[in-house]
């Protein structure tokens, strides 16, 4: 998509249309030619992964909503008559529903490289925030669909997420009547959130193709965040980065296949096969996995529009990284320092994952008790994930602007070939063991 | 302050609980091996049979099962599966049986409410027409329907198991209300009607009376009839129920399996062989 184009048309046909509509040309251009530095680890073979989840999701999902009756009297059993009477039925349901669960391990493992490697920077911010876009509509994609089943915890599930739009001053009680359309979570609420279910997967198709789009114009960036100097530092995207990939995508659909065959309902909560009744909530109201840091986040604070504003807030953090990091060094394997904040980043990510799933008052260690301090136990669920919550945006406001002005960073490669030729900088290549594979 | 409590309260958060709320857990469930577990797990036929008639002699007089149909039985892995019969429809076990229940239906050429025999396409008949009938018969507790009550619970099978076996005289100093039984395998809090002392005891109440007796149903295979026995092959049932397909959906995996990995082999030596030249 951008520079010089090397396709030549082979036959008449592809002559004649090229001419007309170059799409072998901008196809050969972008997946077989591209260049692509030939120093890329596994980390990055997560954007093809994230491809094939993203097609997974819609085949599955289509095919399903041929079957899916989306009403509050019908909706649980006409999932369950999936399972039971649709030919292979239950495959598509337990591919679709674990589906979303390797799509957003395979997201974070890809929002975690583009942190960890810099690919938020100049050239790339574009590139990254329409990543960020991409997640934001993952996100509500993905509730929405939990909430089709019509189970216990996606009707209470989407009581409790409307409801902190009521959190908003002046406006939120019309906007969450607007949202449920009506005055409580019902039919209505059911049936847009299933045409919105239908319709947020294809723009993100859209934004995913503004993505790659933004990806090839700057071109891929790599392990060493060196620019690419010469042709030596690259390889044609085929065969070289499709077969690359296509490996990584065999072993992430092996993990994917022990899901779907053998512990479908492992990631899912089990109150779930209940179907949903508005006057009995469940004990204990949790989001999916992938939703529990920010969870964590919702009720680290006393004051739900304070926590509603610090959950969006945190996903907002996203949008101007490329703003707050002022290191001009890409590649967090030249800056040690970095490195360490950005493991505990990594860790406070999981804690509050981890307190999103337990009840705030819930201990920490075991049965310690210690004092009361502000409103809540120092040992408990709530305090800890306030912590996280701290560093959690500390990391973004705090850590990375200071850092990039005050650390040293290593040496850098001259060039993507540099440290790779035996000959050149052996000081470059002992510092970076990881690159290999 | 009233209004940040409902605000708190609508959140699903537990900040409401003040200090004195101790809420209790019920005991584990007790550990058991089941024949359908692990990936190569498969349900015993036999067992599944006579889970069918616990089922029927004793569950399904309070409980229905709405999403089953009597064709059901005949499937694949099913309970009474005969490979003589491809179509569960033609199932001579599964026609006996339906035609054993009275299913609510209109004369076609009268319009007259009338009952007929089943026919394996009927769905199991509900023991009562309706939610209000079936909390007046049951002290005003409604009986879960059991389609899929073991892909419902966490721990399934062995909590079904053990709230059907958990069943103990309460604790001294614990008084169970009217209509209730305590079962410390029943999720709930007691602490407001224990009086003992020490630790309140795990559970909850429940209330289904133990609804299992030894020699209660009698096993046409002659396997002992003991409350174990019945509890363990309901289970195997209705985990059946839970998901018909099961035994499908792993024989499918790991056949799904094999072909993922060879596949990934295959990508792993010509991802070898083309980045053999290319230092990096």
């Amino acid at each position: 998509m951008s520079g010089h184009s090397n396709y030549e048309p082979k036959t008449g046909f592809e002559r004649w249309l090229d001419t007309r509509l170059p799409i072998v040309r901008l196809a050969y251009d972008s997946v077989i030619d591209f260049p692509t530095p030939k120093n890329l680890n596994y980390w990055w073979t997560f954007g093809g992964i994230l491809a094939v989840c993203l097609g997974i999701q819609i085949v599955t999902g289509v095919v399903l909503a041929m079957h899916y009756v989306p009403h509050v009297d019908y909706a649980f059993n006409s999932v369950e008559r999936i399972m039971r009477d649709v030919n292979y039925g239950w495959l598509v349901r337990y591919m679709h529903s674990n589906g979303a669960s390797m799509f957003f391990i395979a997201v974070y493992i890809h929002m975690f490289r583009g942190l960890y490697y810099g690919s938020y920077k100049a050239p790339r911010e574009v590139l990254w925030i329409l990543g960020c876009v991409i997640y934001l509509l993952m996100m509500a994609t993905a509730f929405m669909g939990y909430v089709l089943p019509w189970g216990q915890m996606s009707f209470h599930g989407a009581v409790v997420i409307t409801n902190l739009f009521g959190a908003l001053p002046v406006v939120g009680e019309s906007i969450t009547t607007w949202l449920w359309g009506g005055f409580a979570v019902d039919n209505p609420t059911l049936n847009r959130f299933f045409s919105l279910h239908f319709l947020l997967p294809f723009m993100i198709a859209g934004v995913v193709i503004l993505h790659i789009w933004a990806l090839h114009v700057p071109g891929n960036g790599n392990p060493t965040g060196v620019n690419v100097k010469s042709k030596e530092d690259t390889v044609p995207f085929h065969p070289y980065y499709t077969v690359k990939d296509g490996f990584a995508i065999s072993i992430f659909l092996l993990m994917f296949a022990v899901f779907v065959f053998f512990q479908p309902n492992a990631l899912g909560d089990a109150v779930n096969y209940v179907p949903a009744n508005p006057l009995v909530t469940p004990a204990h109201i949790v989001p999916e996995w992938y939703f529990l840091p920010f969870y964590a986040i919702l009720r680290a604070v006393p004051d739900k529009l304070a926590g509603v504003l610090l959950m969006f807030g945190a996903i907002a953090m996203l949008f101007v990284l490329p703003w707050l990091d002022t290191s001009k060094v890409r590649s967090m394997r030249y800056r040690p320092t970095a490195k360490l904040y950005f493991g505990i980043f990594v860790l406070a990510c999981l804690v509050l994952g981890y307190c999103g799933g337990r009840l705030p008052d819930d201990h920490v260690i075991g049965n310690l008790s210690t004092f009361q301090l502000l409103d809540a136990d120092l040992n408990s669920m709530v305090w800890l994930s306030r912590v996280a919550t701290a560093y959690y945006f500390a990391y973004f406001v705090v850590v990375l602007p200071i850092l990039g002005l005050t650390e040293t960073p290593l040496p850098q490669p001259e060039s993507i070939s540099a440290p790779v030729l035996p000959a050149n900088a052996p000081a470059g290549a002992a510092a970076s063991p990881e690159k290999r594979g | 302050m009233l209004r940040k409590g409902f605000i708190l309260a609508a959140l699903g958060l537990a900040f409401v609980a003040g200090p004195s709320f101790a809420a209790t857990h019920p005991e584990e469930p007790k550990g058991v091996h089941w024949s359908f577990e692990g990936p190569f797990g498969k349900f015993d036929q036999a067992q599944v049979q006579r889970g069918y008639k616990v089922y029927r002699e004793v569950c399904a007089a309070c409980h229905s099962m709405s999403l089953l149909s009597f064709r059901n039985l005949g499937e694949k892995s099913g309970p009474f599966f005969d490979d003589k019969y491809k179509n569960p429809n033609d199932n001579a076990y599964v026609k006996a049986i339906s035609k054993d229940y009275q299913i609510n239906d209109i004369d076609s050429e009268t319009g007259d409410v009338i009952q007929r025999p089943g026919t394996p396409a009927d769905r199991f008949p509900s023991p009562f027409p309706n939610e209000a009938a079936a909390r007046a018969s049951n002290g005003g507790a409604l009986p879960p329907d059991l389609s899929v009550i073991i892909k419902a619970r966490a721990q399934g099978p062995q909590y079904v198991y053990s709230i059907l076996t958990g069943y103990v005289a309460p604790p001294a100093g614990l008084e169970v209300p009217p209509n209730q039984h305590y079962n410390p395998y029943m999720p709930g809090d007691v602490s407001a009607f224990y009086k003992g002392k020490g630790h309140v005891p795990a559970g909850g109440f429940i209330a289904m009376a133990p609804p299992l007796e030894a020699e209660k149903v009698t096993f046409d295979d002659g396997t002992k009839s003991t409350i174990d026995q019945q509890a363990k092959d309901v289970v195997a049932f209705l985990a059946w129920a839970s998901e018909p397909k099961q035994t499908e959906r792993k024989q499918f995996g790991v056949a799904a399996m094999i072909y993922l990995l060879i596949f990934a082999g295959l990508l792993w030596v010509s991802y070898r062989r083309i980045w053999k030249n290319v230092a990096h």
